[in-house]
């Protein structure tokens, strides 16, 4: 097979603390680098928490796999500073057409909303992404990455875990006071501790190829419903980086994977569905079988779990590693205010609450594009293609063709951490909501309203910032922010999408959450406002 | 606004003989799309989420034979 990407190989470096034989207590030990560990890895050290993270391999992903990343990731990405050339090098398509059967049912274009830094999404081989992670782990230095260290058994205790791992010297004993799993699907942690992980299996294969094509081929997402040269199945197309397609085939429960993975029967198959004029050479295969479930709290003791680890869903809409990020964008500040005691520990427990909420979100959404791209019964699937049939003709019903909904941020509407409205909005930046991004000026040059945030809480307020005042609770304090005072909005799109009225002020999350709004600069409600945001009881 | 269960069709029996018209000589597969695909559009015409699950109720079976699950 081709290839158009080497993979790197990391070198294992004995620790020291193996090395000396002493037991070491550390404030993270993140086990898995995959795409959610590596981000956790790099959010933690930036936020201050020195953090060693744990692999047991020592290279990045094997073939494209998660490919799709959303609007809300990159502005997570952009804050850990490496959306950049991510989003570069990354393919932003646009159009996508949808065919049933022999023919075009329609075609739509995304028209995502303009006027925010990051695009709607990008699809980029996860080989990428990963590399780029690494790298800027190995730049900051709280961040300690070791590859080639299996953790192969966990002890809990009242304020830390003791892991085993075993590297090529043998096995030593390392302390944690909080471990973050991020070891995917099959997370040996969560057996380690004992975590149930339930839901829905469903009995359905797929086949995923990379190929690369030798010529022009539209940079489209293409998704077939039952088509000739698959019949009874799904088949998806889009494009990622240097001219390498992604082809996702619906095989259906009988389908044998070993016969399904030979060259010789998946390069029929690709030609039959690009036509014989299109010369494509592949790159890499792989059979998968999707689940849709969680485990019913994502801290089991000292360990949190993240990703895949504590949530599976289809892989439609891209909501995998999507989610995986924002549950560590949700989970650093959290951790970092209880290692530095600013914050009762009750905190981290939110991270369950609002996780697990957005989990279910993503369930629901994931497995709603399932049960229409793979109906359950001879009537639910008359009745997708009676959508489909009538798509063709009637642009009205095309919304209720389900081929995957893109991923989207859950809002956090019933967060503990959240203070309720006391006065209507307008707009979406409900508390628990993730603030929108929007066009500003910054000493008369262009920037972007999610750059001003930093990595604090923010207090932004539309008008004039009082004078002299400060705002913190318990030895935390926020950043106070003025729309005109500290930037400029030359769009009025910052007023627009905050309902911002001379006097509206915000307290925004270190994760960019929506806490509480008020109509007017109120420093007692704020501190409130704060204290609870901070998991204190009201 | 509520479904409405009042008789709402002008000229029933034309409507009645009309929709039977549609589906006579189709397979029943045939029959049962078209019924989907009225159902949908018919839905789309509607679209009052309230007023949906309103019919759908009315319409289940009074007494349900489900397979447990």
């Amino acid at each position: 097979m081709l290839n158009t990407y080497t993979y790197p190989i990391f070198d294992y470096v004995q620790s020291a603390e193996q090395r000396e034989g002493i037991m070491r207590r550390h404030p993270v030990v993140v086990i898995g680098a995959g795409p959610i560990g590596l981000a956790a890895g790099l959010d933690f050290a930036r936020r201050g928490i020195p953090t060693v993270i744990l692999d047991d391999n020592n290279t990045v992903s094997v073939g494209s796999r998660a490919v799709c990343y959303a609007k809300r990731p990159l502005e997570i990405l952009d804050r850990l500073g490496v959306a950049a050339p991510l989003v570069d090098k990354g393919i932003s398509w646009k159009v996508g057409k949808v065919f049933f059967r022999d023919k075009l049912a329609y075609q739509f274009d995304l028209l995502p909303e303009s006027d925010h830094k990051m695009p709607a999404m990008i699809n980029l081989q996860q080989y990428y992404l990963e590399e780029a992670l690494v790298a800027a782990l190995e730049r900051e230095p709280l961040a300690d990455l070791r590859w080639k260290h299996k953790v192969t058994a966990i002890t809990q205790h009242k304020d830390h875990a003791t892991l085993t791992v075993e590297t090529p010297d043998g096995a030593f004993a390392m302390e944690a006071t909080w471990v973050v799993a991020c070891d995917g699907a099959n997370s040996d942690t969560r057996t380690m501790v004992g975590a149930e992980f339930t839901g829905q299996f469903f009995q359905d294969r797929f086949l995923i190829a990379d190929v690369v094509m030798k010529a022009d081929f539209p940079t489209e997402r293409w998704f077939w419903f039952d088509p000739p040269f698959h019949p009874n199945q799904s088949v998806l197309l889009h494009k990622q980086a240097d001219n390498v397609w992604r082809i996702d085939f619906q095989l259906g429960w009988d389908a044998d994977p070993v016969e399904e993975k030979k060259p010789e029967n998946v390069i029929p198959r690709i030609r039959n569905m690009l036509g014989e004029h299109v010369e494509f050479e592949l790159e890499w295969v792989s059979i998968y079988q999707f689940a849709c479930r969680r485990m019913q709290d994502f801290r089991v003791n000292r360990v949190l779990f993240a990703g895949d680890a504590a949530h599976q869903v289809s892989p439609f809409g891209a909501r995998g590693a999507n989610t995986g990020f924002q549950d560590i964008d949700n989970l650093g500040w959290k951790l970092k205010l209880v290692l530095d005691g600013k914050a009762p520990e009750r905190l981290i427990d939110t991270y369950t609450e609002e996780r697990v909420f957005a989990a279910d979100d993503n369930l629901t959404n994931s497995t709603r594009s399932t049960d229409f791209i793979t109906p359950k019964s001879p009537m639910s699937r008359r009745f997708r293609n009676a959508v489909l049939e009538l798509a063709e003709t009637v642009p009205g019903i095309r919304p209720l063709v389900n081929s995957g909904r893109l991923s989207r941020p859950t809002p956090y509407l019933n967060s503990s951490l959240n203070t309720q409205d006391s006065v209507d909005f307008k707009g979406k930046m409900k508390p628990g909501t993730n603030g929108d991004d929007a066009p500003v000026t910054v000493a008369g040059k262009p920037s972007w309203l999610l750059n001003q945030l930093g990595d604090s809480f923010t207090v932004l307020v539309f008008g004039r910032v009082p004078a002299g005042i400060t705002i913190d609770h318990a030895g935390v304090s926020a950043t106070i922010l003025g729309v005109d005072d500290d930037f400029g909005d030359p769009t009025g799109l910052v007023g627009t999408r905050y309902d911002g009225q001379p006097g509206t002020t915000y307290l925004i999350r270190p994760d960019q959450h929506v806490a509480a709004r008020w109509r007017h600069f109120d420093p007692d409600l704020i501190r409130a406002a704060l204290a609870r945001a901070l998991g204190y009881e009201a | 606004m509520p479904l409405n269960t009042n008789a709402n069709i002008a000229d029933q029996d034309g409507f009645y003989s009309e929709l039977i018209e549609s589906q006579r000589g189709l397979s029943d597969e045939d029959a049962a799309l078209m019924n989907c695909k009225l159902l949908i559009l018919l839905a789309n015409h509607i679209g009052d989420r309230s007023v949906l699950s309103e019919a759908l109720r009315l319409a289940a079976p009074r007494s349900p034979g489900r397979t447990a699950g």
